[in-house]
């Protein structure tokens, strides 16, 4: 006993030192000990980049937006073109995320479930929208899809128009959101465990019933995760949007469009107040999405 | 023995970027398309330096939209002149303290060595009979433009549009029904001069496309010739290209007298030719004259006769709001 108050073992407290026997205050906890070191750099290091790189250049934005009244600023955010822009760049970013997620899931699929030969190059393949320079992925899926075009020479007679309106908006969208969904479900997809499905199977479950119990809900959080990313992405396009939409007033001119526009003017104070919008959009859209994850995460888990 | 042929070295190369870095250079900010013009320009400068100083002396240069330039230069990109399409973006420089206040006045005919004017480029042959502004409102007519609020080629195509009606004698009000006819035959806007371009030529839309004269060269060059025409129309624009000398810079790095020399020699002889041979319009008579055949002589206004100044119609016509953006949102 003695022993113990004298060499206190680390980790005790200092509450053990108190005379043998007698029962002291209860001992004052330290700080929880983790198990990696370097727990307080690490996040000062994670504060300080994160506000060099993300919250310094958002509230330079926000400042610049302050310049406007408040009346300025309702009016430069609510226009009729601005509007009708929000609803075309938020509208056909959910279109296009959700279709990226359908098809999404497929190429992850297949790209997991099955071997079959050149599987690598199609691996490889989906990751090209990353790659490729958007302006270059506008300009080639507008000479596709143009009245002129190798696919809208075809289109056209029937009455189907994909470029210069926004459904070429959607198109390029679906273009360079494709990877976001593929390369977060597909790692999920590979993890998961074979064996549950079997014995869903085993259990008697059908092939559908096996999808929407055993698998979908496994993949659900990676999936979200995907749209979110492809969602957000799409938001913030400019490059390969541009060439397609045709940029007409009222009808296909996307928002970041809007504030380029703005910015010819040398409106700096109007761009910004769309963007701060933008901003705000996404932002809340993105905290619902995560919310949605955590939730879905919380029931499939419990 | 090694060591100090190698300490010679060093010293020799030293020595040697300090003498390339000694030499004077000038940075020539500009607009997108007159990427070929200033090449040739700037050759020709160097060698009319180097016989008239004997110095030798190197000028750099650097394109993309106007405004986007003009919004580069005042951020703080090093440009000891900037010479642009659009007054406004130089008068933004001037606002910003950039440019001299008077920088308007520091050169002749308002600081713009060279102008440039709207036409009309069709298919080869003219199929569907384009002659004038007036038949660009005909129903069945697509018309390729840029659009104003994204790009000045689009701005001086809606004034000239405009400036069109007013120069027949007819009012504001009617000019705007005008306009507003032209924009409601345009399947595409354009964001840009050569995105208007390429749409026309590359994607086949459109009948008619309204640019500038001094795009009809690059068309050439880049599409072949004889798959345009160019018409030039009754009455249209004058489109100066203004140029200044960015003070900041000049001050700082001591090159005044390079940079006004570079921009005095727009104005000069030799200048003046090389600007007519690439379809700008020299300010010149003579050597206009000289390439009438390309730089036809038509009746032309300036902007400031129907609306007061360049400034003064962006912020009736271009703004927020302003009369363009009433032609697609009235009735919605």
């Amino acid at each position: 006993m003695s022993a113990s108050a004298t060499y206190p073992l680390p980790g005790q407290g200092g509450g053990a030192l108190g005379p043998g026997g007698e029962q002291g205050p209860p001992p004052v906890r330290r700080a929880a000990k983790r198990v990696l070191p370097g727990f307080n750099i690490t996040l000062g290091f994670t504060l300080f980049y994160l506000c060099l790189i993300v919250l310094i250049p958002l509230s330079a934005l926000l400042l610049k937006t302050f310049t406007l009244t408040w009346p300025q600023f309702w009016e430069a955010v609510t226009a009729p073109r601005v509007l009708a822009s929000y609803r075309l760049t938020f509208g056909a970013s959910l279109t296009a995320a959700l279709v990226n997620v359908v098809f999404g899931l497929l190429v992850a699929w297949v790209l997991v479930r099955y071997t079959f030969p050149g599987k690598k190059i199609v691996d490889a393949l989906v990751d090209l929208p990353f790659a490729l320079p958007t302006a270059v992925a506008g300009i080639s899926l507008t000479a596709l899809l143009a009245g002129n075009g190798w696919i809208g020479q075809y289109l056209e007679p029937l009455g189907i128009q994909l470029a210069f309106n926004p459904n070429g908006v959607v198109i390029a969208l679906i273009f360079i959101g494709l990877p976001f969904v593929v390369r977060t479900v597909q790692p999920v997809l590979e993890d998961a465990e074979k064996e549950l499905e079997e014995a869903a199977m085993c259990l008697g479950a059908t092939r559908w019933q096996t999808f929407v119990r055993v698998i979908f809900p496994a993949i659900a959080p990676a999936l979200l995760t995907g749209f979110a990313m492809a969602f957000a992405r799409a938001i913030g396009e400019y490059g390969s949007v541009i060439f397609i939409a045709g940029n007409m007033p009222m009808i296909s001119e996307i928002t970041p469009l809007i504030i380029i526009s703005k910015l010819e003017q040398y409106d700096y104070a109007g761009a910004t107040a769309v963007a701060t919008v933008m901003l705000g959009i996404s932002f809340v859209l993105l905290l619902v999405i995560n919310a949605l994850q955590t939730w879905q995460r919380n029931r499939s888990g419990g | 023995m090694k060591h100090f042929a190698r300490t010679a070295l060093a010293a020799l190369i030293l020595a040697a970027s300090h003498i390339a870095f000694a030499q004077t250079s000038l940075l020539n900010v500009s607009y997108d398309v007159s990427r070929e013009f200033y090449k040739d320009l700037n050759t020709a400068f160097v060698a009319h330096h180097k016989k008239a100083t004997g110095k030798d002396i190197k000028v750099d240069q650097s394109h993309a939209g106007s405004s986007a330039q003009a919004r580069a230069v005042a951020d703080g990109l090093e440009a000891d002149v900037v010479t642009m399409n659009t007054t406004t973006d130089v008068e933004f420089l001037a606002s910003k303290g950039v440019v001299a206040a008077d920088w308007a006045k520091r050169f002749p005919h308002n600081a713009a060595p060279t102008t440039s004017t709207m036409l009309f480029l069709v298919r080869n042959g003219n199929p569907k009979g384009i002659k004038d502004w007036d038949d660009l409102v005909k129903p069945g007519i697509q018309v390729i433009v840029v659009n104003p609020k994204t790009g000045g080629n689009g701005r001086m195509a809606y004034l000239a549009a405009w400036g069109s009606v007013r120069a027949k004698g007819g009012t504001d009000a009617q000019a705007a029904e005008f306009v507003s006819k032209l924009y409601k035959n345009v399947p595409v806007l354009a964001r840009g001069g050569r995105d208007a371009t390429g749409i026309f030529l590359q994607r086949n839309i459109g009948d008619v496309l309204v640019t500038f004269e001094s795009e009809v060269v690059s068309v050439d060059k880049e599409f072949g010739a004889g798959r345009v025409d160019a018409i030039h129309p009754s009455v249209s624009i004058v489109a100066e290209n203004p140029v200044a000398v960015v003070e900041r810079t000049v001050n700082k790095k001591g090159t005044a007298a390079e940079a006004k020399a570079y921009l005095d020699f727009l104005y000069s002889d030799e200048g003046q030719e090389i600007a007519a041979k690439h379809n700008i319009r020299p300010r010149n008579e003579t050597i206009l004259k000289k390439y009438s055949a390309a730089l036809r002589p038509i009746k032309l206004f300036t902007v400031n006769e129907y609306f007061g100044s360049l400034s003064e119609a962006q912020k009736v016509h271009f703004n927020d709001g302003g009369q363009f953006d009433k032609l697609y949102t009235q009735g919605k």
